[in-house]
């Protein structure tokens, strides 16, 4: 039997790639100075969609939350073969912590619907937290299974699977619908296929084709713009290319629990982190002074 | 959603597994009693399980004045939804100010369901909480005696302290190692509360079949002195002397996420971020550049030693020692100094 998978993923700054000049003077992360690439734990969860969908057939929808050039993360999901693409974007789903980011992330897995199994990656390397994923599935109503490293089958309406708890494994099976989120210990993710990537290059969200149409028709009025994305949009559509765009109100989302409103958690300071150590003792790469060292260390009790 | 209740108890989740408590349960029960002790209200730890025993009476040795006791055999074996289930009814109950839970593989599964349950707030991986004063920048309003929930984020680059005013109760989990393990009071008296326990198949949704649990090798955060080694090293042949030197020294090795990736070491000695956070008596980085992700998991060590050939390499920044040189050349200098001296 087919499975249809939904996959949570998200575009992050890339923060191994943090430098001096990606700081700003209060503390901050300078989020344009960094280059902003798929969270790798999210392309182990794609992977394993992609698997489930090789293996068994059904569909692949990966859904993003974030501002308009996540389009460019959802092309690349594209790429890796996924059948369907949806951006959440809205100014008003600005500043939500992991609560409200589950909160609007169940919603749109409710309004894509039909759905066997729920991937997330395990975390994302901007926060660290791993709560979106157990988060979502509260909010749906699902189990969860996190730190899934291995499908082990599918069958019925049953999944079973391997995963990473440490200290060790496990073996678990549930019954679907579930929510897994993947570890990078899972099978490397899929290269982008050369036929996926010539065909879906041209996918677009509407917000996209608003620009393009803006700076190909500077002089045009509004409505004659608006009919002109309106035409791209459904040339895209019938191609199925065009990158589902979503705000709030299509995925019915109650704005009491989204954004700043919507989160409990507030961030009280930021500090970026320095180094403490003011000046250390240098010993020469000699003998005498490495003696020295270690006659040093014996004698305060750290070694010895 | 639960109410603001400053008069709530502290609790800490005792996570334990086949009737052995986890540390870092134990760790948070000493920053819990500091901090109820702050607030003038009861340290408490919520405990679930099967046959429990004396595992009650250990948490109020450990400072623990109140216990909630769920002991059920459909608690037998740890499933996110039937655990988060029994808390958050609990949290209900009794209306806790302040519920901090290990960051385990458990604390991470379990805590952001709970969370999300009660749709109360959560900060993940603390390294630090503090009791503090808050004022809310935009409606300049007052919050006296707020967690303060201090973590790194964007990949240790920052620190981040975070803050619940409103949606309590006030939810971290905390990583393994950063609080200290409190002092045994043998005999210690406390409270033991059983708590009801409501399950049914639907709150059991997995079915575990197999288990596998390897016992840890290495116990890092236990030594007193560690030698790490990371990519600076080169090979696995050349590891050998991170060995050498660790022997010499009586010490644990140690390895930067680099040496685990490159296959010289096995992860359970990874220092760092993502792997063990340590602060031994003496560390000695040998070829560890001392990225953030690293220097997370080491700069509290009481005296850190470095040895890399590039004078530039941020982890002199937070070194009490330093050799410029080659590791080939200073190792074998340190084990003959260390051998002539014993």
């Amino acid at each position: 039997m087919a499975y249809n998978s939904v996959v949570l993923i998200k575009q992050v700054p890339d923060t191994k790639k943090i430098t001096v000049r990606a700081m700003n003077d209060d503390g901050t992360v300078n989020r344009s100075a960094l280059p902003a690439i798929f969270n790798p734990e999210d392309r182990y969860a794609l992977e394993a969609a992609l698997e489930v969908k090789e293996r068994h057939g059904g569909t692949v929808t990966a859904v993003t939350m974030g501002p308009p050039a996540a389009c460019e993360l959802l092309r690349e999901a594209l790429y890796m073969g996924t059948d369907r693409v949806i951006l959440i974007t809205d100014r008003r789903a600005a500043a939500s912590d992991t609560l409200a980011t589950s909160y609007i992330l169940a919603c749109a897995v409710r309004t894509v619907g039909n759905y066997d199994l729920v991937f997330c990656g395990r975390q994302a390397i901007d926060g660290d937290t791993a709560q979106v994923g157990p988060q979502c599935a509260e909010k749906l109503g699902l189990p969860q299974i996190s730190y899934v490293e291995e499908l082990v089958e599918l069958k019925g309406k049953t999944i079973t699977v391997r995963r990473d708890v440490g200290n060790g494994y496990e073996v678990v099976r549930c019954k679907m619908p579930a929510l897994l989120t993947v570890t990078d210990t899972f099978q490397e993710p899929r290269p982008f296929s050369a036929k996926a990537l010539m065909r879906s290059k041209h996918a677009r969200a509407k917000l996209e084709l608003e620009k393009e149409v803006a700076a190909a028709l500077p002089g045009a009025d509004d409505k004659a713009k608006a009919a002109e994305v309106a035409k791209r949009a459904a040339a895209l559509e019938a191609k199925k290319l065009l990158i589902g765009q979503w705000t709030l109100d299509d995925i019915k989302a109650d704005l009491a629990w989204c954004g700043r409103d919507g989160s409990p958690t507030k961030v009280k300071r930021i500090q970026s982190v320095v180094l403490k150590g003011s000046g250390y003792v240098e010993y020469k790469n000699t003998e005498a002074d490495i003696t020295k060292l270690v006659h040093q260390l014996i004698d305060d009790h750290t070694i010895g | 959603m639960s109410r603001v209740n400053p008069k709530g108890e502290v609790w800490v989740f005792a996570e334990q597994e086949e009737g052995h408590l986890h540390e870092v349960s134990l760790e948070l029960l000493s920053k819990g009693r500091q901090i109820a002790d702050r607030l003038g209200v009861p340290l408490a730890s919520c405990l679930l399980g099967s046959g429990l025993a004396k595992l009650p009476q250990t948490l109020i040795e450990h400072g623990a004045d109140k216990v909630y006791a769920a002991d059920d055999k459909l608690l037998a074996q740890y499933q996110a939804t039937s655990y988060s289930k029994v808390i958050a009814g609990l949290v209900e109950e009794r209306v806790p100010q302040i519920v901090v839970f290990g960051a385990t593989a458990v604390g991470r599964d379990l805590a952001p369901r709970v969370a999300s349950t009660l749709k109360a707030g959560l900060t993940a991986d603390c390294t630090d909480l503090e009791i503090g004063d808050h004022v809310e920048p935009a409606s300049k309003q007052e919050y006296k005696n707020l967690l303060l929930q201090v973590r790194p984020a964007f990949g240790g680059n920052i620190i981040a302290t975070i803050v619940n005013p409103e949606r309590w109760p006030q939810m971290a989990t905390v990583r393994e190692g950063v609080m200290v393990m409190p002092e045994v009071q043998k005999g210690r008296k406390g409270e033991v509360v059983k708590v009801p326990v409501k399950l049914t198949a639907l709150d059991l949704p997995l079915e575990i079949l197999e288990r596998h649990r390897a016992a840890k090798r290495v116990d890092l955060k236990k030594a007193r002195v560690i030698v790490a080694g990371g990519a600076g090293v080169g090979s696995k042949e050349n590891f050998r002397l991170i060995w050498d030197l660790a022997n010499a020294l009586g010490a644990a090795a140690g390895a930067s996420r680099a040496a685990v990736d490159n296959g010289w070491i096995d992860k359970d000695h990874q220092v760092g971020q993502t792997g063990t956070t340590v602060r031994p008596a003496l560390y000695i980085a040998v070829g560890i550049s001392g990225a953030v992700q690293h220097r997370a998991g080491m700069t509290d060590s009481a005296k850190i030693l470095a040895i890399n050939s590039d004078p530039q390499a941020p982890i002199f920044g937070v070194a009490h020692y330093g050799i410029v040189g080659d590791m080939n050349e200073v190792i074998p200098k340190l084990i003959q100094a260390i051998k002539a001296k014993q």
